[in-house]
């Protein structure tokens, strides 16, 4: 398929679906309007709506608390994730210690850590940051840390063989093996980072794209949450165009991303 | 068992490799243990090319690796120039059988690392590998990643990694298995035009016995595991310089193949008998 035939039958699919929700919504078949406005809103209404957020700035600021909250739980929960993913890799006995822990924690549904986090932090940034840091944070560990284990004996006795003392293997080995498989959870916990930020805004917050939400639920203002929904939609996409481009960026050397590099 | 030219210079020379009395044994999972190598002796002198050739899971490799000193044998010595060796065997370059460069370094960065661990400055790592990146005929290849090369390109690669260390001893563990037929002999021509110009102690395991007679100036035959042991020991009389496909029509390569193979044959057979492979 081409490029052009692809976008144009992905754009296809967001007419037919604009198309059928706005006439359910606003032509009556025999009477009844089969999808309420008053649960349903309209396209119209909300494209109204995303307009006039941006139109009079108010939506800037909500994005820029979203943004940063989501950047610091992923910054902050990946370098923790990294530094104990590395410890636990090269000491088997502290990682069979932990084990059950580790496990008991990340199967916890965060959202009951929420409530504490706010008890904790407050209700500013960084009670969302800490939801996201608990879950960045899982992924980026369970990553380094299979990526430091997983590392081919071959690769690793070839690098003994070659003179590499245990800080030049850290470096030249472990290292980029570890942030390789990191890399590749990088989608993952990018998103993560920006479900804990909105999660924890949604649940008790006084700015951010997850307050914008919660406040025109609580007005039974629907089209205020499609719009509020459809603008987060569009910011995560956005991130995770910039979180492919580093990707391709940082993993030249791998047969994937080169064949990704090489059509672009 | 006659002496060629190169054997008998060969027995002139210091020792490069002397395995002792060498058994190496596993312990299972099972809580039994597996016996791969026993008793195995072998001395390989300086400067000389010695094949050993087994059938497939003879404890091949696991010799190799002990002379690496990737693991100590559990019984027997290994001595390197006449020293006990403990530990990681310093003087010797490895070439693996499997995948062993650096998937995230470039063809030209993965020949240079050998270097710049040793402390050699950057730039000049880079300049050397560059040159050794021509010398295996891959002078355009540096900024290639491994997995845009062929397997034949990646051994290449390997043999410049490990040669620029310029090691005293060379292991090779089956280095040409996974390639095809034609690029065999290329690299085995290759092998032996960078080895001939200085004359490293060479251990080359393989399964192909042809290879094994064209290349080296010794032919070392282990029985089929476990327990392996060694069941024979001839001198390659052909000539050198030699090139691996015109070798293979010389009547003496014929006559030499035939006696090895006799011994050789019934171990492949035993071999295939214990993995219910054949």
């Amino acid at each position: 398929m081409t490029r052009g035939r692809l976008l144009s039958l992905q754009f296809l699919i967001a007419v037919i679906t604009l198309l059928a929700w706005h006439l359910a919504t606003t032509v009556p078949i025999g009477g009844v309007t089969l999808l309420p406005p008053f649960f349903f809103s309209n396209p119209v209404d909300v494209a109204a709506r995303i307009f006039k957020w941006f139109a009079e700035g108010t939506i800037w600021k909500h994005l820029w608390v979203t943004l940063i909250e989501a950047m610091l739980a992923f910054v902050i929960g990946s370098v923790a994730g990294v530094l104990i993913g590395f410890w636990f890799a090269q000491q088997p006995r502290v990682a069979a210690v932990f084990d059950p822990y580790v496990k008991a924690i990340n199967a916890l549904p965060r959202v009951v850590l929420a409530p504490i986090f706010t008890l904790w932090f407050g209700l500013g940034i960084w009670s969302k940051v800490a939801l996201g840091v608990t879950l960045v944070f899982f992924i980026v560990f369970f990553n380094v840390y299979q990526g430091v284990k997983e590392v081919s004996p071959t690769v690793l006795a070839n690098a003994r063989m070659l003179g590499m003392n245990d800080r030049q293997l850290m470096r030249h080995v472990y290292w980029p093996s570890a942030l390789s498989w990191m890399f590749s959870s990088l989608h993952t916990s990018v998103g993560f980072a920006v479900v804990g930020a909105v999660v924890g805004e949604y649940l008790g917050s006084a700015a951010g794209l997850g307050y914008i939400i919660q406040q025109a639920e609580g007005v039974f203002d629907v089209a205020g949450v499609f719009a509020g929904m459809f603008v987060l939609a569009a910011f995560v996409i956005a991130i995770d165009w910039l979180v492919t481009l580093t990707e391709n960026r940082l993993l030249v050397w791998r047969p994937v991303a080169a064949e990704t590099r090489t059509q672009a | 068992m006659s002496n060629g030219a190169s054997g008998a210079e060969a027995h002139s020379r210091t020792t490069a490799v002397a395995l002792s009395d060498v058994n190496i044994t596993f312990r299972l999972a099972d809580s039994g243990s597996y016996t791969a190598v026993e008793g195995a002796s072998l001395e390989v002198a300086d400067g000389e090319f010695v094949a050993i050739v087994g059938p497939t899971g003879c404890g091949k490799s696991t010799l190799l690796n002990v002379t690496a000193g990737l693991f100590p044998p559990s019984q027997g010595r290994v001595d390197i120039f006449g020293a006990n060796l403990a530990g990681l065997n310093r003087q010797s370059g490895y070439l693996f059988q499997s995948e062993a460069l650096f998937p995230w370094k470039t063809a030209l960065e993965n020949v240079a690392i050998g270097l710049e661990t040793a402390g050699t400055p950057q730039s000049e790592a880079r300049a050397r590998a560059q040159d050794w990146l021509t010398r295996v005929g891959l002078g355009h290849f540096g900024p290639r990643y491994p997995h845009m090369l062929s397997g034949g390109q990646r051994k290449r690669v390997g043999l410049a990694q490990v040669l620029i260390r310029d090691p005293k001893i060379l292991l090779m563990d089956e280095p040409f298995g996974p390639l095809d037929a034609q690029t065999r002999q290329i690299m085995g021509n290759l092998l032996l035009d960078l080895w001939s110009a200085d004359r490293k102690a060479v251990m080359f395991v393989t399964h192909d016995l042809e290879e094994a007679i064209a290349l080296s100036d010794r032919v070392v035959i282990m029985s089929a595991g476990p327990a392996a042991r060694i069941i024979g020991d001839w001198r390659v009389p052909l000539t050198r310089p030699r090139d691996t496909a015109e070798v293979k029509l010389d009547p003496e390569f014929h006559r030499l193949h035939r006696d090895i193979w006799q011994t050789l044959k019934a171990e492949v057979m035993k071999g295939y008998e214990q993995t219910g492979g054949g």
